[in-house]
């Protein structure tokens, strides 16, 4: 019965975390005044190209690199369109999804039917790399400690990201710098901020970042490749509505993740809860399965009502976002 | 007087519009220079081009006698120059303090925010006589205090050349007041100011020096001492104007509108229009003073049906328009046009025809589902040649016509529907004198036919010049109502404030009419 708890806790972050990378890069770029509406696609590319280069070098290292790589050439690829060119940001980021999931299905189909095969991640040492690292003291917690504190080394990054994000708003002169941008760019300009290089690097960064989820969710599949299922499955849109839910706050897009977490982990193990908890939990089980398939997009609808009706006064959406901003507009 | 920047030869050109041509024009050090001309010669972007905003196509600048390259706001800001534009370059959700800060550079800090730059801030404030809370949050600051804070940003910069884009526009005659006290100080410190406005007396108040501008063209500059307003007009529009706003007086009828006790709230739900009583006779124009944000554009919006009330009366010609939905209302005789500070953001539609906006709010007394062009493309060029409005064509979209012709779609609009009663907030906002006077005449031509007029404004010279009486607003509150051939600038200035109110006082009962219909009825239900 406790083992239960501790795995249901456990798969809450280890099932979940790709959300966090999604949502922190999608602040960061939110941040800068532009809304990226790519963060499937770059997730897709980051994590089909990150995952060969992790396979073929046997290096997680070299795959997270790739993945950061590939995913801000992305973003590189969205600045570039939309901050030099000045296209429009909706029409940008959903040509960069399309582009990005249709990539991952073209890169994972060539590979399958070529003589090599998808490279398996089992084989290799990268499953090593891969583990659960236990934190001294904290993973010795009856329950909790087996469930929050032993996880491989990409979840310890993800949290890490999302928690030097924070301060990197809250603390520090670029960090305030960027918020002027995404808040009024004319008035940053004015103040001899140079509004096109801090956009540029925000959204190469902040896309690098969505990657490297991208690659987590691969990792965390075992790597294997289907056909007609892609990776990220619709968790990068989970992640623009998640941005929403942390109010642009990358500490509360950690709390996002893990309520989200909750949601999507319950559909997968309704039933185990439901047998090991027969009298207070056994309803679970009378719930059809199609309602928890379907649970994480009616808690994304819920999550956009609730925040949209609370908002009015407290939110800290960036307020020029969306719009391109031309120095010379009159 | 040595010259602190010189202009050699500017030229700008947008598409194959002419914004400044050939342009000549020096700044000495410690001098307040105004710049004048009529909207469009090219003031705003003949700065921008000091300021980094834009570059200029040729011609060259000097500073100290040194050619220098100004092609990014930053390089400006090293150079000393800092430009207060009209629509103020602050976040709204920093403090006072972090809006300083992000411009600072090195001094700010590289990575982590450094608090010192606290100290520079306040001791530049107190040099100045600024009075500033660093940690109040934009969004809660008045717009004069908006205004200090982009001059304290400037000066923190080190700008030794400040250029202020029309500052006055948004401010009390008592805060006119303190602004000219602190451009004098930065005077006396040696710093050049350059001041754009359309007020003449402003121009006369403070400046040493007016340079002129007339379509482009620098006219040539003189000394304030030596000339006079009407000489400057004849600069700027270039031919002799007559300056005096005329009145005339009609015969007043029964209150068209009256207004009791409306109390209306804003988008963030908080109280601004509080308890007004007020009404409007045929052949009477009302002029509402007030500084910007007191409860005008509720008002406006409450009387067209754009906002519901939460407690009052809105008696039209016998009748409660309470409640009514905005086309009942238009279809009543009650017109509205009001000019926001961008101009086209309510009322017309920028992207469309001139002939497409006339039509827009009387689009359904068209029989059938298709749009009839030909009469209404004759109704549009009928009142282009009535109200001179310079457009290619009828067919040209409103957003290429300059501010003043986009005025008078609007208003040439609202005329046409005939009203009773026209609500016109902001009409000659940001237009220069010619245009304004066309406005003026046009109103005044409504009158004449017996329409009561609320006349929304910001102007007191031209409110007490024009408008039959005045009532003024301070925080959504009635101060009083007027007769603006018995009252003065000051006391005005003083209501919109709140340090004066006179609503009951000595006997008088503001904003309620002798002849009230609302009073009639009253007693009827008594009785």
């Amino acid at each position: 019965m406790i083992n239960v708890i501790t795995m249901f806790l456990f798969n809450i972050v280890v099932y979940n975390i790709a959300l966090l990378y999604g949502t922190t890069g999608e602040i960061m770029i939110e941040k800068s005044g532009s809304l990226n509406l790519g963060v499937e696609g770059t997730m897709a590319i980051g994590a089909v190209c990150g995952y060969i280069a992790a396979c073929r070098t046997n290096s997680l290292f070299v795959g997270v690199l790739v993945a950061f790589l590939t995913a801000g050439l992305t973003g590189l690829v969205f600045a570039f369109l939309t901050v030099t060119l000045q296209a429009n940001q909706n029409v940008t980021g959903l040509t960069i999804t399309t582009f990005g999931v249709a990539f991952y299905y073209f890169i994972g189909n060539g590979l399958s039917n070529s003589k090599g095969g998808w490279p398996k991640l089992n084989d290799t040492t990268l499953a090593d790399q891969f583990r659960d690292v236990e934190i001294p003291l904290l993973s010795k917690i009856p329950i909790l400690g087996k469930g929050l504190f032993s996880h491989n080394i990409l979840v310890y990054l993800g949290i890490a990201i999302a928690v030097l994000m924070w301060a990197y708003f809250a603390k520090t002169m670029p960090g305030l710098k960027l918020r002027a941008i995404g808040e009024n760019p004319g008035a940053a300009d004015s103040a001899g901020i140079n509004v096109t290089r801090m956009k540029y690097i925000h959204i190469i960064i902040g896309s690098g970042i969505m990657g490297i989820g991208g690659l987590y969710m691969g990792l965390n599949m075992g790597g294997t490749f289907e056909g007609s299922n892609c990776w990220i499955n619709g968790y990068g849109w989970i992640a623009i509505a998640l941005v929403i839910f942390a109010n642009w706050n990358p500490a509360k897009a950690l709390l996002g993740t893990l309520i989200f977490g909750f949601f999507n982990t319950l559909r997968v193990y309704n039933a185990t809860i439901a047998y090991n908890f027969p009298n207070t939990l056994g309803w679970l089980n009378k719930i059809p399965a199609q309602f928890f398939s379907a649970l994480p997009f009616i808690i994304t609808l819920l999550v956009l009502i609730i925040t949209s009706i609370s908002k009015k006064n407290s939110s800290n959406e960036p307020a020029s976002i969306g719009r391109n901003y031309y120095r010379e507009d009159r | 007087m040595s010259a602190a920047i010189e202009l050699k030869g500017i030229c700008k050109n947008f598409g194959s519009v002419a914004a400044n041509k050939n342009i000549d024009l020096s700044v000495g050090k410690g001098e307040i220079l105004a710049l004048l001309g009529e909207n469009g010669s090219g003031k705003t972007t003949l700065m921008n081009m000091l300021s980094g905003i834009y570059m200029p196509d040729s011609g060259s600048i000097f500073m100290d006698g040194k050619e220098v390259k100004i092609n990014s706001p930053e390089s400006a800001g090293k150079l000393g120059i800092g430009m207060v534009h009209q629509h103020f370059k602050l976040v709204e959700r920093f403090t006072a303090l972090d809006n300083i800060r992000i411009g600072m550079g090195k001094e700010a800090g590289t990575i982590f925010k450094k608090d010192t730059t606290r100290k520079e801030v306040l001791d530049t404030a107190a040099k100045f006589g600024f009075n500033i809370d660093p940690d109040k949050y934009v969004y809660n600051m008045p717009v004069s205090e908006k205004q200090t804070l982009e001059i304290l940003k400037v000066l923190c910069y080190g700008a030794k050349i400040i250029i202020l884009d029309e500052p006055t526009a948004v401010l009390t005659v008592q805060e006119v007041e303190r602004l000219f006290d602190v451009l004098r100080k930065m005077k006396s410190e040696g710093h050049s100011v350059v001041i754009i406005t359309h007020k003449l007396n402003e121009v006369m108040d403070i400046s040493d020096r007016v340079a002129v501008l007339r379509h482009g063209e620098y006219v040539g500059s003189v000394e304030t001492k030596k000339t006079s307003e009407k000489e400057l007009t004849e600069l700027m529009v270039g031919r002799k104007i007559d300056l005096n706003i005329t009145r005339p007086i009609v015969e007043k009828t029964h209150p068209l509108l009256e207004i009791r006790d409306l109390t209306v709230k804003n988008d963030e739900g908080a109280i601004a229009v509080d308890g007004m009583n007020f009404y409007i006779r045929g052949g009477e124009m009302l002029g509402v003073a007030g500084i910007a944000g007191s409860g005008q554009k509720e008002l406006c919006e409450a009387i067209a049906g754009l906002r519901p009330i939460e407690k009052g009366q809105m008696i039209h010609e016998g009748e409660s328009i309470v409640g009514m939905p905005p086309k009942k209302i238009l279809e009543h005789g009650i017109s509205m046009s009001f000019i926001p500070e961008d101009r086209l953001g309510m009322g017309l539609a920028p992207s469309l025809s001139i002939t497409d906006n006339m039509i827009l709010k009387n689009y359904n007394e068209a029989k059938g589902i298709f749009v009839d062009r030909k009469s209404a493309r004759q109704e549009a060029q009928k009142t282009i040649d009535k109200l001179e409005i310079v457009t290619p064509s009828t067919e040209t979209p409103v957003r290429r016509l300059s501010g003043g012709n986009v005025q008078k779609v609007l208003l040439g609009r609202e005329i046409k529907a005939g009203p009773n009663v026209l609500i016109t907030a902001y009409p000659v906002r940001g237009l220069d004198i010619n245009s304004s006077y066309m406005i003026y005449d046009i109103l005044n031509e409504q009158k004449k036919k017996g329409v009561g007029i609320l006349f929304v404004g910001e102007d007191l010279d031209v409110m007490l010049a024009l408008c039959d009486k005045i009532m003024v607003m301070c925080h959504g509150k009635l101060q009083g109502v007027v007769n603006s051939g018995h009252t003065t600038k000051e006391d005005i200035g003083l209501m919109m404030t709140g340090a004066l109110n006179i609503v009951n006082k000595e006997g008088k009962t503001d904003g309620i009419a002798k002849d009230s219909a609302i009073e009639e009825k009253k007693e009827e239900g008594h009785v």
